[in-house]
């Protein structure tokens, strides 16, 4: 009896080595000058993840959940999508959704709890980060559909972690996008942890791109904090989606550097060792460093002016998100439910109204 | 005995459960290494191995359809939903498998199953992590939903769900879990599913609550006692199926009532409440029933969450009106 199994590793997709080497096919349409700009991106996303994590520790900010070490991944990938293509990230993607667009003040909205941080500016195709794991994979199969069905050139890609490839969503996903053959792109970051439980007791499979195959779609597996590489294969699947040739999954193998969220003490579950190589030797920024600096496209002074800039931003953003009107309560409460108001939330409403004139929820109302 | 916060008590219970009954197993995202997101299952892993503590893939319907599978062949499941709104995701098997499957087979296969999960508001979570969602199980014929609001009874309500031949949902306050100390056996001891505990006795008012709004409406009992009026606390700690006698006992002496729960207002608990009450002590009613409840929306942001909340301000504003009725 034949019996169908999984034989062939493929090792994944790398352009630039550690020391920054190129030891891949570099993709065409990247010069120097956009190389760049991945980089100033890449710096200016850690040192918003560390600005955000110091802020969560002199208590200005709420749970907050970092992304450092994640950047190439986000970076490339995001880098790869037009404006006007639908996103459907999950709470990680904080870096690629600033890259595409989201001012930084509204990432911490979202950790300050404000209602505000889930109003994604008008002119993005691209949804608040999803905090039910997985269920935005299937929303950008059906955006994907509905683009297919508009005759729109559009693709729609989803952004999620290896923990969410468990969920039945993601299967899903991956086999109604392979039967409607659907301009989605589904990007994996296999950032080796789903909270404290890591990839190998998530799955029995090597991979998370090989999945693909089962479902009848195209599967990539790239190295994760080669911003080049990533990049290269997002085009790839964006392209493939653009010309309708159907899904595409990538899985960027990365590593979360910091704790899952500011709630988070990865020291009970991560291995010291492992993590340091992560950290040290396998950094994305640093690997894009030395490529640059052996393109003769990087110095101090560039890197210092870089930083700089990079830390007004964050500052003007901070200032910005601290400055930010306090939310109406009543609007914000009663006021998105449904179109129309029922009577039941208008009655509601009324009351609240009525309760905040005599002192509000805390104010021990009425005569004493 | 010894002190110990609602967190701890529930970590001894399922500790308890463990070394006293071999079919136990605990499933759950990150409850193994990682002794849980709250510590609920802190060291278990190290000492009852990683065969009976056991860190599943991420998925909820996946935790609770296998263990339907596991209890339907002789274990003892204990599944951690690690907050209550994510067990939308487990809604067919829970609610259309796990809770049918006595009644299908019109009793010969039984899922004598424990699923926990920590819920409810004012820790400044996420979306979907403060929902309360008894009602949806109050409207599902075969499933159990205690909802303790007290370490004592978090261990004891809990151990009995262990030996209930039913599927039993175990709903924890998060605000509560670290909230004070209490004395807690050691060892085994169950507390009944279904019957409430009088929290306050009193002559005026019955304030009826259940988990998270308990300490809530004690606060607002001790402010009404200020004002001269002496109100009756009820915890109902099974929600389902809940304490209608001990409801309609306590309604009968006091004439008024005013129910306390966080959980959005219609089609709340609440309403069953104020059926039973109208079918077991309508006669006594001395003033309208009153609800202090979550709005009819979404369970808002971190920042506007304190404005949602039942809080004793508003419960005592509803004991008023209903002593002016
Ligand atoms: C449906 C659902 N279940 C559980 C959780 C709690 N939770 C939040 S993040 C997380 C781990 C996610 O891991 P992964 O998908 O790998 O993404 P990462 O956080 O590593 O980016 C869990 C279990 C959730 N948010 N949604």
């Amino acid at each position: 009896m034949r019996t169908y199994s999984w034989e062939e590793e493929i090792p994944a997709h790398q352009v630039l080595a550690p020391d920054g080497s190129v030891v891949g096919e570099w993709p065409e349409s990247l010069d120097d000058e956009r190389l760049r700009s991945f980089y100033r991106w890449m710096v200016f996303a850690r040192r918003f993840d560390q600005r955000a994590l110091t802020l969560h520790r002199q208590g200005r900010l709420g749970t907050y959940a970092p992304f450092s070490g994640q950047e190439a991944a986000q970076i490339g990938s995001f880098a790869a999508l037009e404006k006007t293509d639908w996103v459907f990230p999950s709470y990680r993607e904080v870096a690629g959704m600033m890259y595409h667009g989201l001012p930084p003040e509204m990432a911490l909205l979202f950790s300050k709890g404000h209602p505000d941080a889930g109003k994604v500016p008008a002119e993005l195709n691209m949804l608040p980060g999803k905090i039910v794991i997985a269920a935005q994979i299937l929303h950008a199969v059906g955006a994907a559909w509905a683009c297919k069905q508009r005759g729109e050139d559009r693709v729609a890609s989803a952004f999620f972690g290896d923990g969410a490839t468990s969920q039945g969503d993601f299967h899903e996903a991956l086999n109604f996008a392979a039967v409607f053959r659907v301009p989605a792109v589904f990007f994996c970051q296999n950032n080796q942890f789903a909270i404290s439980v890591p990839v190998t007791r998530q799955m029995a499979t090597p991979t998370v791109a090989q999945k693909a195959v089962a479902y009848g779609i195209e599967g990539i597996r790239v190295d994760g904090n080669d911003v080049v590489a990533v990049y290269a294969a997002m085009c790839r699947a964006v392209a493939r989606a653009r010309a309708g040739g159907g899904p595409t999954l990538v899985e960027a193998v990365t590593y979360r550097q910091g704790p899952h969220t500011t709630a988070d003490d990865p020291r009970r579950y991560r291995d010291p060792q492992v993590h340091q190589t992560w950290v040290e030797a396998l950094d994305p920024i640093r690997r894009l460093r030395l490529c640059l600096e052996r393109r003769g496209a990087w110095d101090e002074a560039a890197e210092s002016a870089w930083i700089r800039e990079a830390d007004e931003r964050i500052a003007a953003a901070v200032e910005r998100a601290e400055s930010y009107p306090a939310p109406d309560a009543a609007e914000v409460l009663f006021g998105h439910v449904y179109a129309e108001p029922t009577p039941a939330l208008a009655a509601q409403r009324a009351g609240f109204l009525a309760e905040q004139a005599e002192g509000g929820a805390n104010g021990w109302p009425g005569a004493r | 005995m010894a002190g110990r916060t609602m967190i701890q008590a529930i970590q001894d219970a399922i500790a308890t459960a463990l070394a006293r009954d071999p079919r136990v197993m605990v499933l759950g995202e990150d409850v193994g290494k990682n002794g849980g997101v709250f510590r609920a299952t802190e060291g278990l892993q190290e000492r009852f191995g990683e065969g009976r503590v056991i860190d599943t893939p991420l998925a909820e319907s996946g935790i609770v359809g296998t263990a339907v599978g596991l209890a339907l062949a002789g274990m003892r499941p204990i599944d951690e939903i690690q907050f209550l709104g994510f067990i939308y995701e487990t809604m067919d098997q829970l609610a259309s498998q796990a809770a049918r499957i006595r009644f299908r087979t019109q009793g010969r296969c039984t899922v004598p199953l424990v699923v926990r999960a920590p819920f409810g508001g004012g820790v400044r979570t996420p979306e979907l992590h403060s929902d309360s969602l008894e009602a949806l199980f109050l409207h599902t014929p075969g499933l159990k939903v205690v909802m303790p609001s007290n370490p004592y009874d978090a261990k004891g309500l809990l151990l009995a769900a262990v030996e209930d031949p039913d599927p039993v949902l175990v709903l924890e306050p998060m605000r509560l879990y670290r909230l004070g100390r209490m004395e807690v056996p050691d060892g085994f001891y169950t507390v009944p599913i279904g019957p409430a505990r009088l929290a306050r006795e009193g002559e005026d008012v019955t304030i009826v609550a259940w988990g998270p709004t308990v300490p809530i409406a004690l606060e607002a009992a001790e402010a009404a006692a200020a004002e001269g009026v002496s109100c009756e606390v009820l915890d109902l700690r099974t929600v389902s199926p809940f304490d209608a006698a001990a409801l309609t006992q306590s309604v009968e002496k006091t004439g008024r009532a005013v129910v306390v729960h966080e959980a959005v207002r219609s089609g709340g608990v609440g309403a069953e409440v104020l059926a039973a009450i109208h079918d077991g002590a309508f006669y006594s009613l001395l003033a309208p029933v009153e609800r202090v409840t979550g709005f009819d929306t979404p369970y808002p942001p971190p920042a506007v969450e304190d404005l949602w909340l039942p809080t004793p301000a508003r419960v005592l504003a509803a004991v008023r009106r209903v002593m002016q009725a």
